[in-house]
């Protein structure tokens, strides 16, 4: 064994935010995205795009459990025997889901019942699952944190882009592309706490003889994939480097 | 012909990926050939058949309120509801274990075709949203929420098929690059399910 391996197996104390560290919450938002780079958690991902209010309500639960269960396993990755570890990971995430279900319960009852299964389902959302197995059970707490923190958040961005799409494209009939801006914000997006707003001026729909009609295509559960798929077609047009084989 | 309905219902009006995105995860990743999308599609069936029956039990012996009644009147209050998400996913990851030990002994050649796909199949999301559809729902008997669960299986399985059907023959078609591979299975998928969506309000 060389001298050189012997170094790199000894743990250096680095901050917190070091650069390696800050790569940990950057890079998910982009070059490793959870969600159209990794292909995990897409099932809830889709499901509750409808509106943005239940993706941001979504996002900030899988943050939490994520983060919760990134940390907790970080810290027992040391005593969990590698053959249960599945099981293991399965219990700490579902404990955390189920806080999150009862708070929901408590204290936004008609987005919990509109959710309906999907909170449930965060225990299997393979994002969080994939991040247990791929990082938090190798690495110390602090950059596993951080490691949730970012792919949470690149998580979320997907979301809530495909959530404003599907907002927008609620209110939006295809028009030349040159009126994208014009007409931008046009759907009705729904804010937590706000309810939705409008941007369009009531009579440029066509009830009140505008122009105007909601597309309620968009709103239907195939669009939030072909919108995923454009965004993933979109990513990777400016980042080459991503591009599959077949 | 209620069992019937049912069965059908499950597999094209409420088909697990097209209308609800579940088991999207293993569906993209393990769709790139029609041999394995096979397998994992029975696997999943198999799975689903007999872990939404055992948590129907659960559910209605144990967590539901009033549930426990049969141990004595005096739990007619008792509430476990809260506890059926870590009981649902504690009865599956076990289960999926049980059954591949079984598998494996008693049927190689199965274990042989379904092997690497068993443990995937613990954290598929469709096997546990079977399990809380079928909480949601309230089947009023176990044949039929044992019947919900087959007829999910079999949607499942039509759907992978599908999709790797597709892929296959696509790898010869001309997309656009930055398209290629994830970006048009999804847009796939979603035209799929506008396809799908043809079934959608026919009463069975």
């Amino acid at each position: 064994m060389s001298t050189e391996t012997i170094t790199a197996v000894e743990p250096k104390r680095e901050s917190l935010f070091s650069k390696k560290n800050r790569k940990l919450l950057t890079d998910p938002l982009d070059d490793s995205n959870p969600i159209t780079v990794q292909v995990l958690g897409i099932c809830s991902a889709l499901a509750i795009t409808v509106q943005v209010q239940q993706a941001v309500i979504m996002s900030l639960a899988v943050l939490f459990v994520m983060i919760g269960g990134n940390v907790i396993v970080s810290m027992m990755r040391n005593i969990i025997p590698d053959r249960i570890r599945i099981i293991v990971q399965l219990v700490v995430i579902a404990s955390l889901v189920i806080i999150v279900d009862e708070v929901l319960k408590a204290f936004s009852p008609d987005i919990s019942e509109k959710l309906s299964v999907f909170v449930g389902l965060i225990i299997t959302n393979c994002i969080i699952m994939g991040r247990l197995e791929a990082f938090a059970l190798g690495n110390k707490p602090g950059p596993a944190m951080l490691d949730a923190v970012g792919n949470a958040m690149g998580y979320a961005w997907i979301l809530l882009a495909v959530a404003l799409g599907n907002a927008m494209g609620y209110a939006w009939i295809l028009l030349a592309v040159a009126l994208v801006r014009e007409v931008f914000g046009s759907g009705a997006i729904s804010f937590p706490g706000v309810g939705q707003v409008k941007f369009l001026p009531e009579s440029w729909f066509m009830a009140n003889g505008g122009f105007y009609e909601n597309n309620n295509l968009m709103i239907l559960p195939p669009m939030a994939l072909i919108t995923v798929g454009i965004i993933i077609w979109i990513q990777r047009s400016r980042n080459r480097s991503l591009i599959e084989e077949n | 012909m209620e069992y019937l309905s049912l069965f059908v219902k499950g597999i094209f009006v409420e088909n697990m990926i097209f209308a609800y995105f579940l088991g999207m995860c293993s569906y993209l990743a393990v769709s790139k050939t029609v041999k394995t999308a096979v397998g994992l599609g029975f696997a999943v069936i198999f799975v689903l058949g007999i872990t939404v029956p055992i948590n129907y039990l659960l559910e209605n012996f144990v967590l539901k309120e009033g549930a426990l009644t049969w141990l004595s009147p005096e739990y007619a209050t008792v509430d476990l509801s809260f506890l059926s998400f870590i009981m649902f996913i504690a009865v599956i990851a076990s289960m999926v274990q049980l059954v591949e030990m079984i598998v494996e002994k008693f049927a190689p050649a199965l274990y042989g075709a379904l092997g690497i796909f068993l443990p995937l199949i613990a954290v598929n999301c469709s096997i546990l949203g079977g399990a809380l559809f079928m909480q949601e729902r309230q089947y009023p008997s176990i044949g039929e929420a044992t019947v919900f669960g087959l007829g999910s299986g079999v949607g499942w399985l039509l759907a992978i098929v599908a999709i790797a059907a597709i892929r296959e023959k696509i790898r010869y078609s001309n997309i656009p690059a930055p398209l290629k591979g994830l970006g048009i299975t999804f847009i796939l998928t979603g035209l799929m399910g506008m396809a799908f969506m043809a079934f959608m309000g026919i009463e069975i």
